[in-house]
């Protein structure tokens, strides 16, 4: 009853034989060690699992191992290029978007879903889109700042890289 | 947390999904966006032993219009409607797909599994009732279309046979001149809405000349608001009318008390709601564009 899965994780393929009730949470901290993704409530409700399955951000805790095969999976570990940090960690860093950390995995895969599919979001959209996502630390003004900081730094780099291209 | 151990299956299409379904039994279950059967199998509320998982079938996840016609299909995601321009054309299904829980459970969750799974707190069901919506369901002998009206026969209960899928949502397109609102309050984003009211609306000549009104999370299934449509019909949409539709429906709801609030306070909820999504159903039906999301405690 076991099945074999294939998942792409942060650009690399991860095998294994799993049961199908393994969730994808457990495998990406058990079984391939990514340990960045955090297990907060484990009912779905905090967010603080979340990564990115296909780009898109979803709760590990609510997504079963199996139904990742095939798929990629971003977890925090593969924002990072090398030493160099992604720009909505270097906004968290700056703007001290965290205390305690717990929540920060699920808040960063959760800005990058929004930074995907909006450029430039309002306060309110930054609000809308972390709503899923709990912090007991920050009081959640400076996780917008941080998401508000990393949104100005993409939308540079992106000017840049066209000016260099030109 | 792990669900029981479980058999898990993938099909190729819908049709060998519904026959995998039949040939293994009462105790096998379709795998949608597993936002509902997930966190029950976790809880051991559910327990199938088999699982049939949709989400490597290609092609069903779409919003489409042909004619007067929406379809969305068996797989299409809450934030694939929320996103979609042609969805938007339909206002109320626009404000309930972005209402919906948070980001991650609408990247997930899809419109056909809220209808399937009949909890009493969904939100797709009362928001599609107000228009002429239309469930394709798909077996092993064939397929057949069921009006949604008659789809929900109780909470957690639907007319699906255990090796039935739903296999398109078809809403037939208001008229021009009919606009709708859905609107709920709720004590945040990842929990489902503690009362909600969807209205739709068809104007003419300044008055109201069909008003369907359902009530979310207040009963069992959701419920027809019968008087409260009838304070409208023939009527011009004013504060009075507005009022007498609010208080009918007040009326009407038969909420349970829980840890989202007394039936009194949800009775209250259903009140003001009402109030506020006639409102801008009526300014929606007269073509004005009117942004609306839900009430967060
Ligand atoms: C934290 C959280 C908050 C939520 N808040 C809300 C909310 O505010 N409002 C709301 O409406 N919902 C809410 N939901 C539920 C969410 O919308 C679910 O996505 C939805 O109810 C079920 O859809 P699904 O695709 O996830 O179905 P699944 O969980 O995969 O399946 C649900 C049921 O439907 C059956 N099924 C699935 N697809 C089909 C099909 N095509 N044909 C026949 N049967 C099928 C399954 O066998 C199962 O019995 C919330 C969920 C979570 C986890
Ligand atoms: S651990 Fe997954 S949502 Fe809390
Ligand atoms: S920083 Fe501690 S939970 Fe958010």
């Amino acid at each position: 009853m076991k099945k074999n899965i294939a998942i792409n994780i942060n650009g690399v393929e991860h095998r294994a034989q799993v049961e199908p009730r393994l969730l994808l949470v457990h495998f990406l901290r058990e079984v391939a060690g990514f340990t960045g993704t955090h297990i907060g409530c484990e009912t779905s409700l905090c967010g603080a699992c979340t990564v990115l399955l296909d780009g898109r951000a979803v709760k590990s805790c609510t997504v079963l191992a199996v139904q990742a095969d095939g798929r990629s999976v971003t977890t925090i570990e593969g924002l990072a290029q090398g030493n160099r940090l992604h720009a909505i960690q270097e906004g968290f860093w700056e703007e001290h978007g965290l205390q305690c950390g717990y929540c920060t995995p699920g808040m960063i895969m959760c800005a990058h879903d929004l930074l995907e599919r909006s450029a430039t979001p309002t306060e309110q959209e930054i609000r809308q889109a972390l709503d899923g996502n709990l912090c007991r630390c920050t009081g959640y003004q400076h996780i917008v700042n941080s998401v508000q900081a990393a949104a100005r730094k993409l939308g540079k780099r992106k000017a840049t890289r066209a000016v260099a291209a030109d | 947390m792990y669900p029981r151990p479980f058999h898990y299956h993938r099909a190729s299409s819908l049709k060998e999904a519904a026959t995998l379904l039949a040939e293994l039994g009462e105790e096998a279950r379709p795998l949608a966006g597993g936002q509902s059967l997930i966190p029950l199998m976790k809880l051991r509320f559910a327990n199938p032993s088999h699982l049939v998982d949709l989400n490597f079938i290609p092609g069903l996840s779409y919003v489409k219009q042909d004619a007067g016609t929406f379809r969305f299909g068996p797989l299409t995601r809450h934030a694939e409607v929320e996103h979609s321009e042609i969805a938007a054309r339909i206002p109320i299904i626009h404000d309930c797909a972005a209402g919906i829980a948070d980001v991650q459970v609408r990247n997930r969750g899809t419109m056909a599994g809220s209808l399937a799974e009949a909890d009493p707190s969904g939100d797709w069901a009362p928001v599609l009732l107000t228009l002429e919506t239309q469930v394709c369901c798909l077996g092993p002998k064939g397929e057949r279309p069921v009006p949604l009206a008659q789809f929900i026969e109780d909470a957690y209960t639907t007319v699906l046979d255990p090796d039935e899928l739903i296999s398109e949502i078809a809403v037939k397109a208001p008229p021009t001149n009919s606009g709708g609102a859905y609107l709920g309050f709720k004590r945040c984003a990842p929990v489902y809405p503690s009362a909600a009211v969807a209205v739709q609306l068809t104007m003419e000549d300044g008055l109201c000349r069909e008003a369907r009104i359902y009530l979310a999370a207040v009963g069992l299934t959701p419920i027809r608001a019968s008087e409260a449509e009838a304070a409208l019909a023939g009527r011009p949409i004013d504060p009075q009318t507005t009022r007498a539709a609010a208080e009918a429906a007040r009326a009407t709801a038969d909420p349970q008390p829980d840890m989202r609030g007394s039936a009194d306070f949800k009775r209250q909820l259903i009140f003001t709601l009402t109030q506020r999504a006639v409102d801008v159903a009526a300014r929606r039906a007269c073509g004005e564009h009117v942004e609306v999301s839900h009430i967060y405690a």
